[in-house]
């Protein structure tokens, strides 16, 4: 169970993230929908540990993990997967090395063993025989797919999602998205999935919360959702050019307003 | 407007983040498990990689200096003395100078460049979100295999570079290979070789420190990379110059060697 309560990060005068209140059920799957720059990264890269909240507080499984030293903090990562946006695959290892990355780590297994694992991690995000590839030789979706496997090989309890399905073609996007509601459903992961994808925000989540303006401004059931009369979420949702959020830009789709 | 106290700053806060990072390095160096392979590996590159052109540096550079004594010390009918001042020269200064030079710009740039990709496609940051770090993984095995590999080649160096003073004695000025080979033995001093290569294991730590300072705090994309390149070069060049003239300064008032 992640829970978040009154977080505030900003960067130098740009405030991301203000007075954000979020709660994660355990076992279940929250989307986080919001326009592109708002700061739903930065929003992972603290629940992560890799950024430190200037305020406010996060608690993962009943632990209070925003004033945790490194080495504390290492634990409770051993437990969480961060899917990156652009995979991070690391450049210098082949795809067998990088899914297996973990387990060579911090687990002294055979190596048979460890292959195996390889497999079928990558097996259940729809790959096989591209083990002794570099990341360089893979496509972004199959980088995306890669790096998901790397954290299924880790077994984690909650894994955060930066925008699982983008720049993947719409047959694999629903194959990560049926892996990600496999997961949930059943191995009882509790998941944070940021998105711009609908599709695959209605698919994923048990719960969808609309970021904006660095705060968690509604949140309910995908049905919920569809539904919304909230001007910001329904334009959002609709994918509008004109409304509430663009109101205060001076360019809409390249004409001055 | 350009200010003294700002550059100051600067310089003295990059001076304090050089030392936090080289406080981690010794830190983590003797933290278990160490991974022999990575250390090898980066070994690899210093050494046998860097060594055809460190040897022909050198051994152009014996060449131009016993070249350019050969005039004045034909005159004055001291030519035997070539030998000596040759090997002196080499061991002493030059070869670890311009073996450290050639790394820092190699090497260095090297280091830098893959660390700086690393850290703006968030390869370091995976690193840290699986509970690995990034000092230990990335900065440990550079450190180790440049302070150790750097005094090795320094020494096939200072012999390369003798070889190439022994072309121009032998074929130009007419010195047998006995007498060049007696000369070298009778004037050159164990403290003479250990003087150079104790400098070289300070140079190989400033080009480690300096090449994943610069990788890991890149900003910006891959205008970002390019310019903690260029800088890690330049600061590399400064800081080798500046640790030579104090090391030459200790030894010659405080030790008198």
């Amino acid at each position: 169970m992640i829970e978040i309560n009154g977080l505030h990060k900003a960067f130098d005068k740009n405030i991301i993230l203000s007075n954000l209140s979020l709660t994660v059920e355990e076992g279940k799957t929250t989307v986080i929908i919001g326009r592109s720059g708002a700061g739903k990264s930065v929003l992972l890269k603290c629940i992560v540990g890799l950024l430190t909240p200037d305020a406010g507080s996060i608690k993962i499984n009943g632990q209070e993990v925003t004033q945790l030293n490194e080495k504390e903090y290492n634990k409770i990562r051993k437990d969480i997967g961060l899917v990156f946006q652009g995979g991070a695959l690391f450049d210098s290892l082949n795809v067998e090395e990088n899914v297996a990355f973990v387990l060579n780590e911090f687990m002294k297994l055979d190596k048979e063993v460890i292959r195996k694992k390889v497999k079928d991690s990558l097996a259940l995000v729809g790959l096989k025989d591209i083990e002794k590839m570099m990341p360089a030789q893979l496509s972004g979706g199959m980088k995306k797919r890669v790096s998901l496997a790397r954290i299924l090989c880790m077994e984690p309890r909650i894994i955060l999602y930066d925008e699982p399905t983008t720049g993947v073609d719409p047959i694999t996007a629903d194959a990560i998205n049926n892996l990600i509601v496999d997961l949930s459903r059943k191995l009882k992961v509790t998941s944070i999935v940021v998105t711009h994808d609908m599709a695959s925000a209605y698919k994923v989540g048990d719960s969808i919360a609309m970021f904006y303006h660095g705060q968690i401004i509604a949140q309910g059931s995908p049905d919920e959702v569809r539904v919304t009369k909230h001007p910001v979420v329904k334009q959002f949702i609709h994918g509008e050019a004109r409304g509430p959020i663009t109101d205060g830009e001076h360019l809409v789709f390249g004409h001055t307003k | 407007m350009f200010s003294v106290g700002k550059a100051l700053y600067h310089f003295v806060s990059y001076i304090g983040e050089l030392a936090i990072l080289f406080s981690q390095t010794l830190y983590w160096a003797v933290v278990p498990p160490m991974k022999g392979e990575r250390i090898l590996t980066q070994a690899k590159r210093v050494g046998p990689e860097s060594f055809f052109i460190a040897a022909l540096i050198a051994f152009f550079i014996g060449m131009i200096m016993a070249l350019q004594m050969a005039n004045q010390m034909v005159k004055l009918s001291a030519e035997i003395y070539i030998p000596s001042v040759v090997a002196i020269s080499l061991t002493r200064e030059l070869a670890p100078v311009l073996t450290s030079l050639i790394v820092a710009g190699r090497i260095g740039a090297g280091i830098t460049a893959e660390i700086g990709t690393m850290t703006v496609t968030e390869q370091v940051d995976a690193l840290k979100v699986f509970a690995v770090n990034p000092v230990k993984y990335l900065v440990v095995p550079r450190f180790l295999a440049l302070t150790v590999m750097l005094p090795l080649l320094t020494i096939f160096a200072d012999l390369i570079g003798m070889l190439g003073g022994f072309v121009i004695c032998i074929y130009k000025l007419g010195i047998s290979p006995a007498l060049y080979m007696t000369m070298i033995l009778e004037s050159l001093t164990v403290k003479d070789v250990m003087t150079g290569l104790i400098k070289t294991i300070c140079f190989g730590a400033i080009i480690a420190l300096v090449g994943c300072q610069q990788g890991l705090n890149v900003k910006a994309g891959a205008e970002g990379v390019g310019k903690a390149t260029t800088m890690s070069v330049v600061l590399s060049f400064i800081f080798i110059i500046i640790a030579d003239c104090l090391f030459t300064t200790m030894f010659y008032f405080i030790f008198q060697i």
